[in-house]
């Protein structure tokens, strides 16, 4: 349904051209969810930017090609992209707390989109926003659409969000860590809520994260980015069961364990993920890698039928 | 709501009460402001002095010059000029309020309405050359001091291009009444108008455009956009609202400066017999009881503005409403 072919995303900046994204290549299939995981700079946030095209930096050039359901989105006019964007394809934010705007009551943020996309009355778009806030599990919708921002909890805003981005059905949902500034116990409530209503508008998701609890609780399907690349590509049990690139295997290990023994330092992964303008000239992953070797000064490339891992350890060089 | 009215109330009888002390204290605590000296004049005999210094009360104790100047100020109202003696203060000073209002409330329309378009439109050209024009011409209104601008004004409107098409229009310097004639007062008004708003046009632009830009990069207007609005409704609607909240503190102390007799320079230079240019006659001749009165009404009327712009406030942002 959503189909990515070697996406590039760069930026010009004061200290050169930085690649955010370097051939990235992935597909979404109907009724799935995809996660993405990575490092904070690995560039899972920027990619699905892409696709809802919301990078408006100047300086940033996006190449590649981006398809929902058939329609090339990159070098689209940027009113028919307007039109799929909030309607056809959604987005949530991390943080709830700033992603609404504070001076407009929740029911009329809902309404606003809902009266965007289709032809309906304001009273009949507040009358579905009163629904979709009873669908997100919102107590006393009637009376939610009437209040500010700042007057609900933030457990309670990213419901709404949530409401606001089912509000036109969409078919693909981006979600960018909307769990992360929750606390636990809300946490696992949007969790279950995103899955129930991912089954109930059988929309496919992609849900964004650097946490692997929440994609060993959600994900069909994983994907491992590390400095603008896809470094591992699997359905979720393969993934953890079976990691291929050191990387993914780094990251399952800094999961502290639930039973046996306690552990006495929680596992890390050694170094810092290399910056844009300093990205090492073959695999990114190789200086902070347990298992490099020589072949890896060259860019592994994401080989594997149905496992795909970009790992020379796993896939040796041809030739 | 009550509470607030009242406590709001209090705030301004405080201030002025302040006020009044500080501006009584500064007069008679300026060096060699002996107000019998001023009064009887140079080379005045020591009995000469002596009688004028009885007669304006100067020789009761201060405390007791303050409230009988308040209670001539609020209760009798029939406080008279030190220096034309007669010459009553507080309807002299009413008098003065509808020039100063009819001059400031008309610029501070002009100023407000173009403010915001050129805001709007530098923000959304940001970078691009309407932007850049705008906000050199936003410098320049700036830049240009009042008294200057003003003459320049006269200069063009009332003598070189004063029988030319364009200007022939423009009446003599000086106010006229609305009540008299509402033509009169609004042709007479347009170009001192003009000449105080420009200022503050520029002034008011720069800053909304600096606001809306920052709004813009907020995370709101991403959820904005992710919704599928548009660029100009997301300006207009979601951006521009929040950003008016630092224009319009700005706004009620202008304002409130103005009317409370700011508007100095530009009176001058019209000939406006407004508030500012009573204040400034009055300081040349050191007249008190003008100086206060009109020091009193400024300050009332900063308060009276401060509490609008709180008004504002809760229009403009419901986070305001409970506190």
């Amino acid at each position: 349904m959503l189909s990515v072919r070697d996406l590039c995303v760069s930026f010009r900046t004061e200290q050169g051209e930085a690649l955010a994204i370097d051939h990235v290549s992935f597909d979404v299939e109907e009724g799935e969810i995809l996660g993405v995981v990575g490092e904070s700079g690995s560039g899972k946030t920027v990619s699905l930017l892409a696709v809802m095209g919301l990078i408006n930096d100047p300086n940033a050039t996006i190449s590649g090609s981006i398809k929902l359901r058939g329609r090339e989105l990159v070098g689209m006019r940027p009113s028919a992209l307007r039109k799929l964007r909030g309607g056809d394809m959604a987005m949530i934010f991390q943080d709830p707390m700033t992603a609404l705007t504070p001076v407009y009551t929740i029911g009329e943020q809902i309404a606003e989109q809902i009266t965007t996309h289709q032809k309906i009355s304001k009273r009949g778009a507040l009358d579905r926003a009163i629904q979709l806030l009873a669908e997100v599990n919102i107590p006393k919708p009637e009376d939610a659409i009437h209040r500010f921002p700042h007057q609900l909890s933030g457990g309670m805003r990213q419901r709404a969000v949530i409401a606001m981005a089912l509000s036109n059905n969409p078919s693909l949902l981006i979600a960018d860590e909307p769990t992360t500034a929750l606390d636990c116990t809300v946490q696992a409530q949007i969790l279950d809520l995103v899955r129930r209503l991912q089954r109930e508008h059988k929309a496919a998701v992609v849900f964004i994260t650097h946490a692997m609890g929440v994609i060993s609780e959600l994900a069909d399907r994983v994907m491992v980015m590390y400095s603008g690349r896809i470094v591992e590509h699997a359905t979720k049990t393969e993934i953890f069961r079976n990691p291929q690139h050191p990387y993914t295997k780094a990251l399952l290990e800094t999961i502290p364990p639930l039973t046996g023994e306690k552990p006495k330092r929680l596992k890390v992964i050694p170094g810092a993920p290399p910056s844009l303008f300093l990205r090492p000239p073959g695999c990114a992953f190789a200086p902070r890698c347990a298992y490099r070797f020589e072949p890896c000064i060259r860019v592994p490339s994401l080989e594997g039928d149905r496992h795909q891992a970009a790992c020379f350890k796993v896939h040796p060089p041809h030739g | 709501m009550i509470y607030a009215i009242l406590r709001r109330f209090g705030q301004m009888l405080f201030v002025l009460v302040g006020i009044s002390v500080m501006v009584f204290a500064i007069f008679f605590a300026t060096p060699g402001s002996d107000p019998a000296a001023r009064i009887a004049g140079r080379n005045a005999s020591p009995e000469v002095l002596e009688a004028v210094r009885k007669s304006f009360g100067f020789d009761q104790p201060f405390y007791m010059q303050y409230l009988l100047m308040m209670k001539r100020i609020f209760i009798t109202g029939d406080l008279t000029s030190f220096v034309n003696r007669g010459w009553k203060v507080v309807p002299a000073v009413i008098d003065t309020l509808p020039v100063t209002l009819s001059l400031v409330v008309g610029a501070a329309i002009l100023w407000v309405v173009f403010a915001i378009i050129i805001g709007v439109v530098a923000a959304a050209t940001r970078g691009r050359w309407p932007d850049k024009l705008l906000m050199v011409l936003g410098l320049i209104g700036i830049s240009m001091p009042v008294f200057w601008l003003g003459s320049v004004a006269n200069l063009i409107t009332q003598s070189r291009f004063k029988d030319t098409w364009m200007f022939s229009w423009v009446p003599p310097l000086g106010y006229v009444n609305f009540t008299e004639s509402p033509k009169g007062w609004f042709l007479a008004l347009v170009i001192p108008w003009i000449t105080l708003a420009i200022l503050y046009i520029g002034l008011y632009g720069r800053v909304l455009r600096a606001n809306l830009i920052e709004a813009m990069q907020e995370d709101y207007v991403r959820t904005a956009r992710a919704k599928g609005l548009s660029e100009t409704r997301i300006l207009l609607k979601h951006a521009l609202r929040t950003s008016l909240i630092s224009f319009v503190t700005l706004f009620g102390l202008d304002f409130g400066a103005l009317v409370g007799g700011s508007a100095l320079l530009t009176e001058v230079v019209f000939n406006l017999h407004g508030i500012g240019k009573l204040t400034y006659d009055a300081l040349l001749s050191l007249d008190l009881p003008i100086i206060m009165t009109t020091v009193l009404y400024a300050s009332f009327f900063v308060v009276i503005a401060n509490a609008l712009v709180d008004v504002a406030y809760i229009f403009l942002d419901p986070r305001v409403r409970e506190s």
